[in-house]
């Protein structure tokens, strides 16, 4: 970890809610002189940051697709709080991930559609059936044997390292999201006239009143 | 201003780079009345127009997450930069371990740093003197604290009220005050008090309320109308922070400090500014009694060279670019590079010590929702604060470091939970989430950042045989951590690791304590400085006390090249009020007539 970490609370409205100032900003000095300004190039280290747009082409196939959406909605299923994993375009945004044109991606595909393949052979081998359509019962089966590297199995070693990946990146697919983040009841990237500070609730709950 | 104009144009000053040292030195000359042609290596920047201020993590590519071309994740301000600059690459002699963070673009760094602002304490200027190592610099605290004080009133930082050993603040109240603590820094103060660390407001370039633009700019510039009309109006366009989306992208409504919302908008309110980006400057030029007459450059647009002149030279291209400028900068009157006759140049690289480490602290589990985003930047620090123990010996390295940290409920993005199975034994599914729940914002982490001490295996050169895109020669590093460095570092986590387990809570993963394994390689703290240093004495420095070439009198550098040491505090505050000082001795050269 690092300082940066300090650093990267990202933004969470949308648009910006109307907060008047207090008294309103005089015109910037800068508007009418200095050297022409052509915005960002469009380029991968110098992006568009208002409007992002993800510039490579997708690589999963759509049976891919199919038992990756399962897995995610295994890993991350609907409850009271939230919607399940694939219903908020986790699958997508893990296919993104894996398209990537870069080395740390390249290899993480690779170990991606392994893994699909290795699921779906697994569920074929138990279940006579493709991993999605197995039941609940029937997937928690096969994930509780492959859920955690460090107690699998020899053989399932390799299947554990894939499903770790699969569930990081379906947290991160997930916790991203308005409804993820709802989830965990994160408040804040709104405006503040002034900050508070902790209110007196989470104070008792630390023992610091 | 068109390019063309510019080359034919004698301007007062050249100065190289838009960051905080070129940024400060472009705006004190102008707002003093100097033509002043500032020259950037990158692209023009608008921060008003382009800060990506509340975007969420979704709407990136990757959720955000840090690539080579954005390391810092792909909202960070940076543009065509990072540990590599499309290009430009450098090199690292062998056995080193080297890596250089650059920016292309008007501002540079200081649209994306971290705004940490603590000024140098009086021992941070006479080392030498108090423990026989590395240089003492040829000036004191009390030399440069109005400039700290005036650097402060104008950028506007927020920090503690009371001075400690060797932490000075404020004596003429130009600081702000700091933001309420967030819930984690409360906890770490209350769990550091029993092993005697403190835990103090932390020195920050953000407006915690708008600056007094009645009052500052006479103070500031007394009889500089000119001055006080620029900054006036540059003062009221800033607004106060309001607690919200991160500094690291910059802040389209002013609130912290970036050159391209603090510096270089009154100096061009001026008209006396003219800026020159993408214009890659090679070397100094100079005419046959050796004064340095202007500067070539690439104009990256059309690759083609061009040359610009001017009465005086400042450069702030950042510590290595500096040097490597003026290493390239090769005549018959300096055939080892202008400013070197005693081959200074590029000796005396230095970075900041670096090592970290995170804990779970079960106490912030299931916290009741509130915000804690604040400044996004630190509010709380924790200062060296066993100096006493370092003079009589108790500890195994020479110099002090200071502690950042974070934590708590902040916004969840790329990496979120990556390694909560070792938490949960692999959850999965409905227990996954009700863990997420738990999880969430009960991690915390440590960072120190410590003093370097300069040596002799640590600098940089000019490589003999790659040059870069623009056919300049590049840099190559050499590096080398002593034991005061990597003691330091094993400290560091050990000292986190007991504030952890005293918060009640467990380091994350397997604590190492070896130095020389936990300590960040060079460079990676990005705290570059020392490249070009300054003293009083010509033989053993480049550059006199007021940052002026001993060997071309009308040449100086202002950004962190001529620090002749590496306190514990961050640079870029010193940097801009070393700036300003440097500034104050040119326009009082030119009053006389020397230059």
């Amino acid at each position: 970890m690092d300082r940066r970490h300090a650093l990267k609370v990202l933004g969470a409205a949308a648009a910006l809610p109307a907060i008047v100032p207090n008294p309103p900003a005089a015109p910037d000095p800068a508007a009418t002189k200095g050297p022409t300004w052509t915005g960002p190039a469009g380029t991968p280290s110098d992006p568009n940051l208002i409007t992002p747009r993800v510039w490579w082409p997708k690589k999963l196939q759509a049976g891919e697709l199919v038992t990756l959406s399962a897995l995610c909605d295994t890993i991350i299923p609907a409850d009271s709080h939230s919607p399940s994993a694939s219903a908020v375009g986790v699958p997508d945004s893990i296919n993104e991930w894996a398209s990537a044109p870069d080395d740390d991606h390249r290899e993480g595909l690779v170990k991606l559609r392994g893994g699909l393949v290795w699921l779906n052979l697994e569920s074929e081998r138990r279940f006579s059936r493709p991993f999605a359509r197995l039941a609940e019962a029937e997937r928690h089966q096969i994930a509780d044997d492959i859920c955690y590297e460090k107690t699998a199995k020899p053989e399932f070693k390799g299947p554990a390292q894939f499903f770790d990946m699969v569930r990081d990146l379906t947290a991160t697919g997930f916790y991203t999201t308005r409804e993820g983040m709802k989830d965990l009841k994160y408040i804040g990237n709104v405006p503040l006239q002034k900050f508070d500070g902790p209110p007196p609730e989470v104070l008792k709950h630390l023992g610091l009143e | 201003m068109t390019n063309t104009q510019a080359k034919r144009v004698q301007y007062d000053a050249i100065v190289v780079g838009s960051g905080a040292g070129g940024g400060m030195a472009a705006f004190q000359l102008a707002v003093n009345g100097l033509k002043v042609l500032l020259l950037e290596a990158g692209r023009n920047y608008d921060p008003l127009r382009e800060t990506p201020m509340f975007h969420l993590p979704k709407d990136a590519p990757l959720r955000g997450e840090g690539t080579a071309d954005k390391p810092f994740g792909f909202y960070d301000a940076t543009v065509d930069g990072g540990w590599r600059v499309p290009g430009e690459p450098y090199t690292v002699a062998q056995g080193s371990d080297f890596m250089w963070w650059r920016a292309r673009m008007l501002g540079g760094r200081t649209n994306h740093w971290g705004r940490i602002s603590p000024r140098m304490g009086p021992y941070d200027f006479k080392p030498r003197s108090r423990d026989g190592l590395g240089i003492d610099w040829p000036l004191t605290y009390d030399e440069l604290e109005p400039y700290y004080d005036k650097t402060e009133a104008l950028i506007g930082v927020y920090a503690h009220d009371q001075s400690l050993e060797n932490t000075p603040v404020s004596r003429n109240g130009t600081q702000l005050p700091p933001p309420k603590p967030r819930a984690f820094e409360l906890l770490t103060r209350k769990y550091a008090a029993p092993l005697g660390i403190p835990v103090i407001p932390a020195p920050i370039a953000v407006l915690t309320r708008m600056q007094d633009a009645d009052r500052w700019p006479a103070k500031l510039f007394p009889g500089n109308p000119l001055a006080q009309r620029v900054v006036r109006q540059s003062m009221r366009s800033r607004l106060a922070c309001f607690y919200a989306t991160g500094c690291g992208r910059g802040c389209s409504i002013k609130a912290n400090f970036q050159s391209t919302t603090v510096l270089i908008p009154p100096a061009l309110a001026t008209g006396n500014l003219t800026i020159i980006p993408n214009a890659m400057v090679r070397e100094v030029t100079v005419d046959q009694r050796g004064r340095a007459t202007g500067v070539s450059y690439i104009d990256k647009t059309t690759r083609t060279d061009k040359q610009v002149r001017a009465r005086t030279v400042v450069l702030a291209a950042s510590a290595c670019e500096t040097a490597r400028i003026l290493l390239n900068s090769k005549s018959n009157l300096f055939p080892n590079g202008i400013a070197n006759s005693n081959g200074i140049v590029g000796k005396g690289l230095m970075d900041t010590v670096g090592a970290g480490i995170g804990g779970q602290i079960p106490m912030l589990e299931n916290l009741p929702p509130h915000n804690n985003d604040g400044t996004t930047c630190l509010h709380m620090y924790t200062p060296w604060w066993l100096y006493q123990e370092q003079l009589a010996g108790k500890l195994d390295f020479a110099r002090g470091y200071h502690v950042e940290f974070g934590g708590g409920r902040d916004m969840p993005d790329a990496g979120i939970f990556w390694g909560l199975e070792d938490y949960t034994n692999g959850a999965y599914g409905k227990r996954f989430k009700e863990e997420a729940r738990r999880y969430y914002g009960s991690f915390v982490y440590f960072d120190g950042r410590g003093e370097m001490i300069p040596n002799d295996d640590s600098y940089c050169d000019l490589d003999p045989t790659v040059v870069d895109q623009w056919g300049i020669p590049v840099l190559r590093f050499h590096w080398k951590w002593s034991k005061h460095e990597t003691n330091q570092a094993s400290h560091m986590v050990k000292t986190f690791a007991q504030i952890i387990e005293s918060m009640g809570g467990k380091v994350v993963g397997n604590l190492e304590t070896d130095g020389t394994k936990v300590i960040a390689k060079g460079g990676q703290i990005i705290h570059e400085v020392g490249t070009v240093r300054m003293g009083d004495d010509a033989r053993t420095s480049a550059l006199n006390a007021h940052c002026q070439a001993w060997d071309v009198k009308n040449l100086f550098v202002t950004d962190g090249a001529p620090f002749v040491s590496n306190a514990d505090k961050n640079p870029t505050i010193s940097i801009l009020a070393l700036a300003w000082r440097t500034t104050d001795h040119i326009l009082a050269e030119m009053k006389r007539g020397n230059i």
